[in-house]
């Protein structure tokens, strides 16, 4: 028992009554990860395997007139050249935008386009014949950004659009909001914008596509969602999905960027289809790039009115965004900014308008906080101008205001347990903020901001009845057991998550636990690593399974041991009377009787989260079984001389239900600060839009990101508020503590220096700005100074629940 | 093409001599993951950017994706493969998996060579110290913290100390 130590010898400090929940273990993967010996995808190779590159449109909007691929098919070493109308069939993440082709068929629509794919016998090989393909453009008006996009109808980019360039257009209702802002002693209205940023794992894309002559395709991909890439595979290459098995291996990092069917993957597969060898392809970081799939740059507007005692009335928001070239996740993704505005503040009367433009940029898609952060900067920022115009400190205005636990939004959304307050009170008081806020010397402030994030979206992207998750669990008669889930380990723990769940319940060292996961060929169905589904809903899974084996197993020892079945316990390695602890066997034992009696001991268990309230058209993005919550005080020095923003210390308090692994939660909480930072002062998605709208920075020496040297000191507390829903109570936290960092350091600087920089990343450059229209006498405020005209349609009106709505939408006949 | 001749080189892996022949335009980090087998070594950008395939020349951390293979002739690398000795972790690799300084783990070989240069030089380095070895590495996943603590735990143990992980580390203040 090699790990045995660290299960027994460290102090129970686990919530009461569990051996190894709560508790900071090492996950089971770790020491493969610190030895080197975590197989990654490029770390594959087989014998005569061929490499595969894709050559990538130099326009960013343009009509192909012509590929000729002849001479790179004649180069020595090429085995095979695929183009466009080779693989004709469309495919996407969502059902509502399948609107990618493997490679362009008529024509790109960004600089990164992939148009043509060569598989050879070495890379250089790969490299060299892309070279050789011809292709003629006819370039098309290309639009840089998302205003350039309502402004222009013509050319579309996407015929199946809802108008012009306009992707999406969303129009919500609930309850009449205008006569509820009306209603506030104080009308406030703000405009916001968030640029785009990226993901940027340190491991890029790769994929190993196998053919076998028995009609057999295996692909191994970094993918976070191997489930989707199955139906992709499935639907493009026109072949059963029980003769193709998709292995996701280990991701280097995902954060939502591998959470789409990609070109690339679709390529080596139909390659490995014609060569009948396999087929490699690692992108290159300018790649990644390419692929993308980070934050929609959205510009925000948003009027509330809220009475003196800062109660709120209504809410108005808008949000423009800026989706790129293609569909991904984006409905998704604008729903999301109009989505969880009301479920850390009471907002009895709600009206969201959302857009979503394409544009001929890299595709924007979901990362860490999917369409959330945006809106959430948006409001954070906008209740500090509101405390600040009623003279109440942020955050009790915050407390003032919070969502009861066990209600109904307006917007029906159901929240459960909630533990904001106690995470603003935490924080408080770490920071020392009422000793800080408004009391340090210029140059340096306090801000405060809070935020909620989803446990796993309530309803599934392909719209069916069937669980979300799915364990199948194997007791080997050695007293081994074997965990078979479909989940994808991205780093978050999602592995070792499955392990303590069913150490916990049988009561065995979860490093004597078998773990299998993401093979859609062994693996019974995960939906995939997103939207901070995984903890909840394997776990629940796995609690499932693992409940049933131990009650098959009660059966069989109770029976030997002449012992009631609720007397039994599982723990150490043991079932033995919980009265007489002597009175009991090896869990291998167990087993053994159980396997003698019944045959071999397997269980299932899977997850379905409970159904939404909402039943409107739009209600399916937003529920989730539980919320997780989060305040944060971030510290900043702003130089007056230059505008750079340091950030020494960032206070964190979660609110995560109840930690699994506590050691594994503090590390998702500073990886999100971490990140946030990086998206507060730095990173974005630049593009150069005068002659072609061309990436700037696409490397990642010029795409800033935190080093050692820009990261803050981070002090972290955890709330533990058990939400029903959890397994052992456990929500989210891979995803909700990067919310609340960007406009906590936006109000922080505001405090410093007095200039309100409404617009992320807080650069140097827009802080100057901002300070010297203070010091000129104008606003001491940098951002966007309006919100374009659209033509939204009609609303849907929903009336709200403490209306008596029923969570449908009631006709514009009937209001 | 892939076609041109191979070089034969001499030198010493992970302790042992080894003769290793590649095409010559190969960089070291190629050589290693391709030639060698030692897949261990990871890379981020293939530019110098990222630090992700930092290995040891002579126990000094470089970028093996800036390092042509041919100059390694006659010289010592060291790569995450030797780290684990007899079936044992390094103390570095016991540290980063006892705290979670590994999360995805694609960076992690890199860290804990840089790492373990450090600690040679410097056994008992200040977190400034430490964050000035390890600027060249990036992370995504950890935000360092768990980096920074996991290399002072090892470093005090390395010394003799016997050091346990603060409280707040692994369950917060």
């Amino acid at each position: 028992m090699a790990n045995k130590k660290h299960v027994s010898d460290r102090p129970a400090v686990g919530p009461s009554g569990s051996r190894i929940i709560g508790k900071a273990l090492r996950k089971v993967d770790a020491v493969a990860k610190v030895t080197g010996a975590t197989r990654f995808a490029d770390d594959l190779a087989f014998p005569r395997m061929l490499y595969c590159k894709l050559l990538r449109s130099t326009e960013p909007h343009a009509r192909i007139v012509s590929i000729d691929v002849t001479a790179a098919k004649q180069l020595d070493g090429v085995q095979a050249v695929l183009t466009g109308p080779d693989l004709p069939i469309p495919f996407g993440i969502l059902p509502v935008s399948q609107d990618e082709h493997t490679l362009c068929l008529e024509k790109v629509r960004f600089i990164g386009d992939p148009v043509a794919a060569v598989a050879a016998t070495t890379e250089e090989t790969a490299t060299a014949a892309l070279d050789l393909i011809k292709v003629v453009y006819e370039p098309l008006k290309s639009f840089d950004s998302a205003e350039a996009a309502v402004a222009h109808p013509e050319p579309q980019i996407h015929d199946y659009a809802d108008s012009g360039n306009l992707h999406k257009l969303i129009n919500l209702e609930f309850g009449d909001t205008e006569a509820g802002i009306a209603d506030g002693d104080l009308v406030r209205e703000d405009l916001f914008f968030f640029e785009g940023n990226t993901h940027l794992p340190m491991e890029q894309h790769a994929a190993v596509a196998m053919w076998s002559p028995d009609g057999k395709l295996t692909l191994w991909t970094s993918t976070q969602t191997p489930h989707y890439v199955h139906r992709a595979l499935a639907k493009v290459l026109e072949l059963p999905a029980a003769r193709i098995r998709v292995i996701a291996t280990p991701n280097g990092g995902g954060f939502g960027g591998k959470s789409d069917p990609f070109s690339h993957e679709i390529a080596v597969a139909k390659l490995a289809m014609i060569t009948g060898r396999p087929v490699k392809i690692t992108l290159t970081r300018e790649e990644v790039f390419y692929c993308h799939r980070g934050r929609h740059p959205t510009l925000m507007w948003v009027r509330t009115g809220v009475k003196r005692d800062g109660s709120i009335t209504g809410m108005h928001f808008k949000s423009l965004l800026d989706g790129g070239a293609y569909g991904s996740y984006g409905v998704a993704s604008t729903y999301y900014t109009g989505a969880l505005q009301t479920v850390t503040y009471n907002v009895p009367r709600y009206h969201f308008q959302g857009a979503r433009a394409f544009t001929n940029k890299a595709p924007c898609g979901p990362k860490r906080g999917h369409g959330t952060p945006q809106p959430r900067f948006a409001l954070e920022v906008h209740l500090d101008k509101i405390a600040e115009q009623l003279k109440i400190d942020p955050a009790e205005l915050r407390l003032k205001t919070l969502v009861p636990p066990n209600s109904l939004t307006a917007n029906y959304l159901r929240v459960g347990s909630m533990g904001l307050g106690k995470c603003i009170a935490k924080v408080v008081e770490g920071s020392e903020w009422k000793k800080k806020f408004h009391k340090l010397p210029e140059g340096r402030g306090v801000g405060l901001a809070c935020s909620s994030y989803i446990s796993g979206a309530g309803l599934p992207i392909y719209w069916n009845n069937m669980p979300h998750s799915g364990v199948q669990l194997k007791c080997d008669r050695g007293g081994g057991v074997t965990v078979f889930c479909g989940s994808t380990e991205i780093g978050q723990g999602s592995d070792s998550i499955l392990a303590y769940i069913v150490a916990e319940v049988l009561g065995i060292d979860p490093f004597e636990i078998a773990v299998v996961t993401a093979d859609t060929d062994l693996t019974p169905v995960d939906l995939g690593s997103y939207s901070s589904r995984v903890t909840l809903m394997t776990g629940n899974a796995a609690l499932q399974a693992a409940e049933r084996a131990r009650q098959i197993l009660s059966l069989h020892v109770g029976k030997k041991l002449e012992v009631p079945v609720e007397r039994l316990t599982f723990a150490d390695g043991r079932v033995f009377d919980s009265k007489d602890r002597k009175r009991g066997m090896a869990f291998a034992e167990a087993v053994q009787l159980a396997e003698a009696a019944e045959g071999t001991i397997g269980t299932v268990g899977s997850y379905t989260p409970p159904m939404s309230a909402g039943k409107y058209r739009g209600a399916g993005v937003g529920p989730s079984p539980a919320y997780s919550y989060s305040a944060c005080v971030a510290e900043a020095d702003v130089d007056l001389e230059t505008g750079i923003v340091r950030v020494p210390t960032i206070w964190i308090a979660h609110d995560v239900g109840r930690s699994i692994n506590s050691a594994s939660v503090i590390g998702q909480v500073e990886g999100s600060i971490y990140m946030g930072l990086g998206e507060a002062l730095m990173e974005e998605m630049a593009y150069r839009g005068d002659l072609k709208v061309v990436h700037k920075i696409p490397s990642l020496l010029e795409y800033k990101s935190p080093t050692t040297l820009e990261m803050c000191d981070v002090v972290t507390y955890l709330i533990e508020d058990p939400d029903p829903n959890g397994p052992f109570g456990a929500k989210e936290v891979g995803q909700g503590p990067l919310l609340p960092v960007m406009p906590a350091v936006a109000n922080a600087v505001y405090d410093a220096v007095g200039v309100r920089v409404d617009e992320v990343p807080i650069t140097p450059e827009k802080v100057l700005k901002a300070l010297r229209r203070k010091e000129k006498g104008e606003a001491g405020r940098y951002g966007p100074d309006h919100f374009p005209t659209i033509a939204w349609p009609e609303p849907t009106r929903v009336p709200t629940p403490s209306e008596g709505g029923d969570g449908k939408a009631v006709s514009l006949a009937k209001v | 093409m892939g076609n041109e001749s191979k070089v034969k080189i001499a030198l010493t892996v992970n302790g042992e001599a080894a003769e290793v022949a590649f095409a010559p335009h190969k960089t070291l980090l190629e050589v290693l993951r391709e030639d060698m087998g030692l897949t261990g070594t990871k890379h981020g950008c293939e530019l110098g950017e990222c630090g992700t395939c930092t290995v040891l020349l002579d126990g000094t951390p470089v970028l093996s994706c800036l390092v042509l293979g041919l100059a390694c002739a006659g010289h010592a690398v060291r790569t995450v493969e030797a780290m684990a000795q007899g079936g044992k972790l390094h103390p570095l690799q016991e540290t980063f998996a006892d705290l979670g300084a590994a999360q995805c783990g694609y960076c992690t070989p890199a860290f804990l060579l840089a790492a373990e240069a450090l600690l040679v030089a410097n056994p008992k380095p200040t977190r400034d110290e430490i964050k000035d070895a390890l600027a060249g590495n990036l992370c995504r996943c950890t935000g360092y913290i768990k980096i920074y603590q996991a290399v002072e735990l090892a470093a005090a143990r390395m010394r003799g100390e016997k050091a346990e992980p603060a409280r707040e580390w692994l369950y917060g203040q």
